[in-house]
């Protein structure tokens, strides 16, 4: 890999697991090296000490093993030869196709003026009520999963790609395993959709550290096509939880003092450089956007760990998926469930008595969950809380559920269908210039 | 001026040696392919100078220099700040060049073509000290002062004036003639350093005008008052975001300056879409003319992350000293004291509680201290009333940036979850939350005299009932709806009528968004009214059934047009209900 120019290096005075140490001169921060070929990136310099992270771990690497400095931070070659293709973290195709020509753009790029960025207005419509109704989702905004590993959030996530009319889907797997790689490969092509998917991963058969690079890969990709190409484009990102254990691994390699649950202090600054990637631009600046559907695991459904509390704080609100066992069906969560952004679009690009109608619902199942802690405590129901019981089954089958794939004006009638068949005008609350229409 | 050179780099970290002196927090450029990256001082161990970078240090190599500028990061102040969008370096983001920031890219914050209608108001002979006003001139209508140097020492004369007439921000408009006889130009432009606290006033007594908001959660519940200071904590989708927008559309303020800090940028992009669109309720102006905002989001460099909240009080500051009511509202001091820990860890300190710096209480406290209601040496007021939303970790707000600044704000307005879940928003707790300056007696006089002195004293009984509600509520899970007396479940209903009719408030709903004054009296007097009634029930689902319905008629009233027929109408029905 050397050439002419390049001065090699032969003596490493330290290792770690997971980064090296040597005497170097002339070399620049955030800048690539490979040491016997592997990849690494210099993150620390003081006089001529240099500390580099070996991205696949430090094994083998012997004290005289050779280094060579290749000037440049890492990058990915962006042309539209991307589309259809899978590469590893480092940007280099797995799928055995020939490399991408194109023009070589270094990855984490900065990030966008906030005055030339547009107000995210356009519908993203996934057809599950879950998130069209009750948690609409925006071009451009940045939304995750919180998910219990166990929870099928791979599968809803395809789903909502695939729904969404979208120009490209960019596919950015961190610690996936293999399995869940092959049921994302499999699902698009048999839904024909792999030219317009392209998808950068990591699995956990690769080493750990690489998977830092995934979203800053994904992510360049994307703002290729959004600023370039004016494409709409959707980044989904799995699992955030393992990039953020990969952040927390380096860190404490490096002698950092951990803040809450062992992560790095800089967790939220560093969550909040890939989450912000997420953008609408403006008409003058083509109109493309980026939006980003992302997954956070979470141990024991415990939001207050620092991985989901960081990100619930940087992303425009949250889905978590539930098992309804009333029902037996997998629902969107109304309670936790939130997207930020829905009030850009409803009652806007959807029917007016959208809000109004949500929120109702959502406080009724509510109501429901109350008499159902009342019915386990033993207590006697009346006839209020056995109406909101049974409007909560209804709900969660009609609207909650996944599996169901309508428009919205279509859930807006089945929700104020259910409202008639189970409550009187005034435990509804809605005002009186939408019940005046609608409440037939 | 002193030069350095890199030895060191660690992410924004940057070690120099120099070669002469420096000033702690002195500010310096470092070089680098082209490019130069503003750095503030940190740290000094003998030669070696620890500098944090407000840029990303990609490609920075050892040897690359650095040239030191003397002075520390300071705003400059001038007309023509109004509707700007500022980076939280006071860069103007509008004149940036390209859809993407690009590092080294330093633009001028204020416009110096731009004439401005000058006017005189110290005559020549004048004796002036540091800010004594000169002379005006008017901005979106605002009226701004241009004042003498705010570091000029001691007392100096008017040695001329400019006549009135247009003139630009560089331009001459008086000479001053010093203590020590030199003669000093004075022009529109004031330099300040972000990180000092202005003291150019005379007097800072304890705040005691109610600051109207609109929201009623606040403004009746648990008011703020002109120059005073509150937070905002609160878990992530709890609200915090949408209620600070909705004080800053609404508030009575001259000025209100946004500090969006290491917040999303999406927040700051709805800001610059909705606010040249909306009408000050109190001028008729739009929004924006009386706006500045402060945009650091979150994925701009850390290190202005600190610098912005600065740089917004220093603005605040500058406007107060013309006399001016400024809101200023920090979203979120968490993520400044966040920046604080990131360069902390990175200069191997020893951290405190949760990592942060030692330090961290003294600074949150110095800050919320910069805020107030003043005296001016002319005799005149003006006041800074501070808010910042805090963001807990893992809402618990046993955290050290909660817990620091609850120890100075006087108002804290505590975001719950579970009123989140149950979309009762605005989702401020009514029992946890509180506003110290309902205990003044300068603001009870003040209430007193400006609406009635029921007020407060109905206000107090509704927070009684409002807890009294909160214990049955308990009470009723625990023993069942049966297990307690009628009686109870009409105090907790008549509780649920207080949080549905006054605390809950429908912020995108066009007229419950925003609450007048004259209104939330109304509101009050009749809720109050419905609390003293005493109603009668056979059974608790009569209870249920009676209150459903008045609080409907209640939420009605609440979105009818102020003193519109329809309005009258739904207050008729409702008093007719409660018969």
């Amino acid at each position: 890999m050397a050439t002419a120019f390049q001065k090699i290096y032969t003596k490493i005075s330290q290792i770690t697991k997971a980064t090296c140490s040597l005497k170097a001169t002339g070399v620049g921060y955030d800048e690539l090296a490979t040491i016997n070929g592997k990849l690494a990136q210099v993150v620390k310099i003081m006089g001529d000490d240099v500390t580099l992270q070996v991205f696949e771990g430090t094994g083998g690497i012997p004290t005289n093993a050779e280094v060579v400095f290749l000037g440049t931070s890492p990058s990915l070659k962006v042309s539209d030869q991307l589309a259809g293709r899978f590469f590893n973290a480092y940007g280099q195709p797995i799928d055995g196709g020939p490399a991408i020509e194109g023009k070589e753009v270094p990855i984490g790029g900065p990030s966008v003026n906030p005055v030339r960025r547009k107000q995210p207005s356009e519908l993203i419509a996934t057809g599950i009520a879950g998130i069209d109704l009750n948690n609409t989702l925006v071009s451009g905004q940045k939304i995750p999963f919180f998910a219990d590993p166990d929870q099928p959030f791979n599968e809803v996530m395809a789903m909502v790609a695939l729904r969404a009319k979208v120009d490209k889907i960019i596919l950015g797997g961190m610690g996936m395993t293999n399995d869940d790689y092959y049921f994302f490969r499999n699902t698009f092509s048999n839904a024909g959709a792999l030219d317009r998917i392209i998808c950068f991963m990591n699995t956990t058969e690769d080493p750990a550290v690489e998977r830092l690079l995934v979203p800053d890969m994904a992510l360049t990709a994307a703002e290729y096509f959004a600023v370039e190409k004016h494409e709409t484009v959707l980044v989904l990102l799995t699992d955030m939880t393992s990039y953020a254990d990969s952040l927390a691994i380096v860190s404490n390699r490096m002698d950092q003092i951990p803040s809450k649950d062992s992560m790095p202090g800089s967790l939220y600054s560093d969550l909040a450089k890939i989450y912000e990637k997420a953008v609408q631009f403006p008409e003058e600046a083509g109109g493309g956007s980026i939006t980003i559907i992302a997954v956070t695991t979470l141990s024991g459904g415990d939001i207050t760990h620092a991985v989901p509390d960081n990100t619930g704080y940087i992303t425009e609100g949250q889905l978590y998926l539930r098992r309804d066992s009333d029902v037996g069906k997998v629902i969107v969560d109304p309670f936790r469930s939130l997207s930020r952004l829905k009030q850009l679009v409803a009652g806007k690009k959807t029917r007016k008595d959208h809000s109004q109608v949500m929120n109702a619902a959502i406080r009724l199942y509510s109501d429901a969950a109350n008499a159902k802690t009342k019915l386990e405590n033993g207590f006697d129901l009346t006839d209020y809380d056995n109406r909101c019981l049974a409007f909560a089954k209804d709900y969660a089958t009609a609207i909650l559920a996944i599996d169901v794939n309508v428009d919205t004006t279509e859930m807006l009638d089945v929700t104020w269908a259910l409202f008639r068949k189970y409550f009187k005008l005034e435990e509804v609350n809605i005002k009186k210039e939408f019940t005046d229409i609608y409440w037939k | 001026m002193t030069k350095g050179t890199v030895r060191g780099v660690i992410a924004n970290m940057v070690t120099l040696r120099v070669d002469g002196p420096v000033r702690q927090g002195e500010i310096c450029y470092i070089e680098t392919g082209g490019d130069k990256l503003m750095s503030e001082v940190i740290k000094v161990v003998g030669q070696d100078v620890y500098v944090q970078v407000f840029e990303s240090t990609r490609g920075l190599k050892v040897g690359a220099t650095a040239e030191f500028t003397g002075h520390m990061l300071e705003v400059q102040l001038a007309p023509g700040m109004l509707s700007k969008n500022f980076d939280g370096l006071q860069n103007d983001l509008d004149k940036m060049e390209g859809v993407f920031l690009r590092r080294g890219q330093y633009t001028d914050p204020l416009d110096r073509e731009r004439l401005w209608d000058f006017e005189p108001i110290a005559k020549v002979g004048d004796k002036v000290e540091a800010s004594a006003w000169l002379g005006k001139v008017e901005e979106n209508s605002q009226p701004l002062k241009i004042m003498a140097p705010f570091q000029m020492q001691g007392t100096a004369t008017v040695k001329s004036i400019a006549k009135a007439g247009q003139y630009r921000v560089e331009d001459t408009i008086a000479t001053l003639t010093l203590e020590d006889g030199t003669d000093l130009d004075v022009n529109m432009i004031q330099h300040w350093p972000v990180k000092f606290a202005m003291t150019n006033y005379r007097e800072k007594p304890r705040p005691f005008k109610l600051l109207e908001t609109g929201v009623r959660t606040i403004d009746t519940f648990n008011p703020i008052v002109e120059g005073g200071t509150g937070f905002i904590p609160g878990p992530f989708g709890t609200g915090k975001t949408v209620l600070q927008h909705a004080i800053s559309k609404q508030a009575e303020a001259d000025i209100v300056i946004i500090a969006a800090c290491g917040e999303r940028a999406n927040e700051v992009v709805e800001i610059f879409t909705e606010f040249p669109e909306l009408v000050d309720p109190h001028t008729g102006r739009k929004l924006m003319e009386r706006t500045i905002i402060i945009a650091n989001t979150s994925n701009m460099p850390v290190a202005a992350r600190e610098a912005s909240v600065y740089t917004a009080m220093t603005m605040a500051e500058y406007y107060r000293a013309m006399g001016l009511r400024v809101l200023l509202m920090a979203d979120s001091t968490s993520r400044w004291a966040q920046a604080l820990r990131e360069m902390s860890n990175r200069m191997e300190e020893l951290p405190g509680p949760d990592a942060f710096p030692m330090d961290l209480s003294a600074l949150i406290s110095n800050f919320y201290g910069r805020a107030g209601y003043v005296y001016l040496n002319n005799g005149q007021t003006g006041s800074i009333t501070f808010l910042g939303t805090v963001s807990p970790a893992g809402g618990n707000l046993k955290e050290p940036v909660t817990e620091s600044t609850k120890k100075v704000a006087r108002c804290f307005y505590g975001l719950e979850q579970e009123r989140a879940d149950k979309k009762r928003y605005p989702a401020v707790n009514p029992i946890d939350s509180y506003s110290k300056y309902l205990e003044y007696p300068e603001f009870a006089a003040y209430i007193k005299e400006h609406i009635n002195e029921t007020w407060i004293p109905k206000v107090l009984d509704l927070k009684t009932r409002m807890q009294r509600g909160k214990e049955i509520a308990e009470q009723i899970n625990i023993l069942g709806d049966d297990g307690v007396p009628v009686d109870y479940h009409v105090t907790f209903w008549k509780s649920e009528v207080i949080d549905y009719v006054i605390l809950q408030q429908d912020a995108f709903d066009e007229v419950d968004a925003v609450t007048p004054l004259s209104r939330q009296e109304e509101i009050l007097n009749l809720v109050t009214e419905i609390c003293q009634r005493e109603f009668h029930f056979d059974n608790f689902l009569e209870v249920t059934d009676f209150f459903r319905k008045l609080i409907n008629l209640c939420k009605q009233w609440n979105y009818s047009t102020y003193k519109s027929e329809q309005y009258e109408n739904f207050k008729k029905q409702i008093k007719e209900f409660i018969k």
